[in-house]
């Protein structure tokens, strides 16, 4: 079978002017093509007035890459993305709500948390929050370890993403404003 | 959608003694004016009086069409705009109004024209309240305009206007719209305008690889049998000179896409057709025989390509674009050349050798043959039995010598035009191509007339499509444009009776019409018509209708249940052409 025909998971970074309303000319492109977002944050960048959206899609390589190319297209987009699994650092953040009692009872919670690369943010008199970062499913076998001892409530934050490569975002701006055709070449009126 | 707005929470102009500031709408003309606008196309109502009010004001210098529905409004933009190569420009009031656009503009995207749509909306304290006549326009048209902007503040219009025109113009064109809030319209600031001269975030010109371009030359001066594909981009760049002296160079046969038509002239040796589901039969199926695919400004529609797995895999294929979201979306591209056509042109003509492929394009001659003897000949000149749509659209072609300006609607008189309209100048072939958008014709040809007053410009509708459009013969009247309309009249959704016939064994669901006498309904507007049956009056009635000064309607009654071919049935390969 043709390897780009294959669903996999796909992490699309998209450089935005900070614009209300973008998002939704953004989504809508994804929905067009039926690709569901199975995450989404959106963040400033180390440039000011500039947003990063990271938005993980399971699609083929070929409709990745049309719909990239579509997003790359919007007026306000600045660059627009596609990295694979390997081409990208990413985590998420996760918080857990547990009963202060729980946790006092007995070591085991405080054990999870230490093996578990995870820290304790809040200790309230009924309850407590737990934290963790990681990769989605470091985060949800944690969760699972912690459910027979009375979770409260669980939030997990979309992921957020950094490519591998060297990139910075305010070179990579400063190379779009030089390329850019500034004069009209194209006029028609 | 002209009603009266009643709300009570207008706001009242500031009192300031500044000279210099004047009103929201006041600046809209006054951008329009700086934009070089001088034709709007347009309706009325409420949530944009105050820009109607201004427009009053400016009749010198800016003049004001008032179509009979806000879709006649776009698409007579469309069709000034596709005629002149200018922004077409059109406005509407907001809610219903704003909605009436929306075929108009997503005709506009698909077929890449440069439309800047202004619609008045609820003022800004009642947004997303669904007051009256509010909707979320902007919200609405997102999929479908190259850029959209919603202004809340009269301070943001001159910028907000100016971006529009950069950006409808600019790249791959396309339709922008601007929605003003009735605040804004009446606030009072400082104007000063400043042409758009770059958006950081936007690049409507790729810069041309120049490996990528001697690439492609390599691979046209080796090919044995090449051909080229050239499209709509070639006529936005005005790259038509370009492309034939690269056709003549290397001696490449050239086929037109549907929106390309009149590139090059009919005539020309090396102009090989039409090509498509009823485009001619040579270049389609050559299409599977090239070695070297040249497509210039076109994007593989499907109605191009048919079935996309047997299309050309034996060519390679270069593919000159400026849109890089088009590059390998339906057929991979060996060698892409991003950029805009005229510029590559330019360079591939400075590098390209001369060459000679006379067998191949023997082939083509041999197609062609088989196409006429088979069909042509039967299209335009029927010997009996009732007139036949060919035959209207070739003698038209003859009476004008092909110089006319051909605004087509959408169906199997648009397919009759495309086939037998023989183009001698360029930009003269107008229609609905990728939206498909019947009613298109009549207000895009009152459109292109105004653009081209000195040009004949002619109308060829059906008897379907001109009835979801008629109200505008009511603009043509009242503005005298000397528009020619001809009605092809079958009495029958023709192209989707013959799909009917030929896929669904005749099952005439909902095709068939009991019509309205459209002369008479033309002469009701205070236009001048005829109506013929005969093939004995058809020299008399066009020369009639050429010869008229004003607007001019002629009803031709034609072959009830004629089909068009050769046709590629829907996902058949190109190399399954039927003639019959």
């Amino acid at each position: 079978m043709d390897k780009t025909k294959q669903d996999e998971i796909f992490t699309v970074s998209v450089l935005t002017e900070n614009k209300s309303g973008l998002l939704n000319a953004v989504t809508i492109i994804f929905n067009r093509r039926k690709i569901n977002i199975e995450a989404l944050n959106v963040s400033e960048t180390e440039v000011e007035g500039v947003s990063r959206y990271t938005i993980v899609i399971k699609s083929d390589f070929d409709r990745a890459e049309q719909v990239v190319k579509q997003i790359d297209k919007l007026v306000e987009v600045l660059g627009a993305f596609l990295y694979r699994e390997d081409e990208v650092y990413y985590q998420e953040i996760a918080m857990f709500k547990m009963e202060t009692e729980a946790f006092l009872n007995n070591n085991d919670i405080e054990r999870l948390v230490r093996n578990n690369g995870a820290r304790i943010l809040v200790i309230e008199k009924d309850h407590i929050i737990i934290e963790k970062t990681g990769h989605r499913k470091e985060i949800r076998e944690l969760r699972d370890k912690l459910e027979p001892y009375g979770l409260l409530e669980y939030v997990r934050s979309g992921r957020i993403a950094i490519s591998k490569s060297k990139r910075k975002t305010h070179v990579f701006l400063k190379e779009l404003e030089k390329t850019n055709y500034f004069e009209e070449k194209n006029n028609y009126q | 959608m002209n009603r009266m707005e009643t709300d009570s929470t207008i706001i009242k102009k500031p009192s300031t003694s500044k000279q210099k500031a004047i009103s929201g709408s006041e600046a809209v003309i006054r951008s329009l004016i700086n934009e070089g606008v001088e034709t709007v196309f347009g309706y009325p109502g409420g949530a944009i009086m105050p820009i109607y009010d201004e427009i009053f004001k400016f009749e010198d210098e800016i003049s004001h069409v008032l179509t009979r529905h806000e879709q006649g409004a776009v698409h007579a933009a469309q069709g000034f705009s596709r005629a002149s190569g200018k922004v077409g420009v059109c406005f509407a009031t907001s809610g219903p109004g704003a909605t009436n656009l929306i075929t108009g503009i997503a005709d506009a995207q698909v077929d890449s024209t440069p439309l800047v749509c202004i619609t008045g909306q609820v003022q800004s304290g009642l947004l997303g309240t669904s007051a009256f006549q509010e909707i979320d326009i902007i919200g609405i048209s997102m999929p479908i305009t190259k850029w959209n902007y919603q202004v809340t503040r009269a301070e943001e219009i001159p910028e907000a206007i100016a971006k529009a025109f950069f950006i409808a113009r600019t790249g791959r064109p396309g339709p922008v719209l601007i929605d003003i809030t009735k605040d804004a319209q009446f606030e009072l600031f400082d104007f000063k305008y400043e042409a758009c001269k770059g958006i950081r975030s936007y690049k409507p010109i790729p810069e041309i690889d120049f490996f990528k371009v001697d690439e492609a030359v390599n691979l046209i001066n080796a090919a044995q049998q090449p051909l080229i594909l050239a499209g709509h981009g070639i006529l936005l760049s005005g790259a038509e000179k370009e492309l034939i002296q690269l056709a003549e160079t290397a001696d490449i046969p050239v086929a037109s896409t549907l929106l390309g038509l009149s590139v090059m002239p009919d005539d020309h040796k090396l102009y090989t057709g039409m090509l498509g589901m009823h485009g001619n039969y040579a270049p389609n199926k050559l299409t599977n025989e090239c070695d070297v695919l040249i497509a210039i400004g076109m994007r593989f529609d499907d109605r191009v390509t048919g079935d996309l797995t047997r299309y050309a895999k034996q060519a390679k294929v270069i593919h000159i674009e400026i849109d890089p979201s088009e590059i390998d979306k339906n057929v991979k591209a060996d060698i892409p050349v991003l950029g805009d056509a005229k510029e590559i042109l330019t360079a591939l003509n400075k590098k390209v050798k001369k060459a000679s492929h006379q067998p191949w394009l023997a082939k083509f001659n041999e197609l062609k043959k088989i196409e006429n003897d088979k069909i042509v000949q039967r299209d335009i000149y029927p010997k009996e039995g009732e007139m036949k749509m060919g035959e209207v659209v070739n003698f038209v072609s003859e009476q004008t010598k092909g110089e006319a300006i051909i605004v087509s609607d959408v169906g199997q008189h648009q397919m009759m035009t495309a086939r037998y309209y023989k183009f001698n100048k360029t930009d003269s072939h107008i229609t609905s191509g990728g939206l498909g958008t019947m009613g298109f014709s009549l207000p895009a040809a009152f459109g292109a007339k105004l653009a081209r007053p000195g040009r004949q410009v002619i109308s060829i509708v059906g008897d379907g499509g001109v009835q979801m459009t008629i109200q505008e013969l009511g603009t043509m009247a009242q503005y005298n444009i000397p528009v020619k309309i001809i009605i092809l009249n079958n009495n029958f959704l023709g192209m989707v009776r013959q799909w009917q016939q030929l896929f669904f064994e005749k099952r005439y669901a909902s095709t068939e019409l009991v019509n309205p006498a459209f002369s008479q309904i033309a002469k009701g507007y205070g236009i001048e018509s005829e109506r013929i049956d005969e093939r004995e009056e058809l020299a008399g009635a066009v020369e009639k209708m050429l010869a008229h000064d004003g607007p001019y309607l002629l009803e031709i009654t034609v072959e009830k249940e004629e089909n068009i071919f050769p046709m590629i049935p829907a996902g058949a390969a190109v190399t399954e052409m039927r003639l019959e």
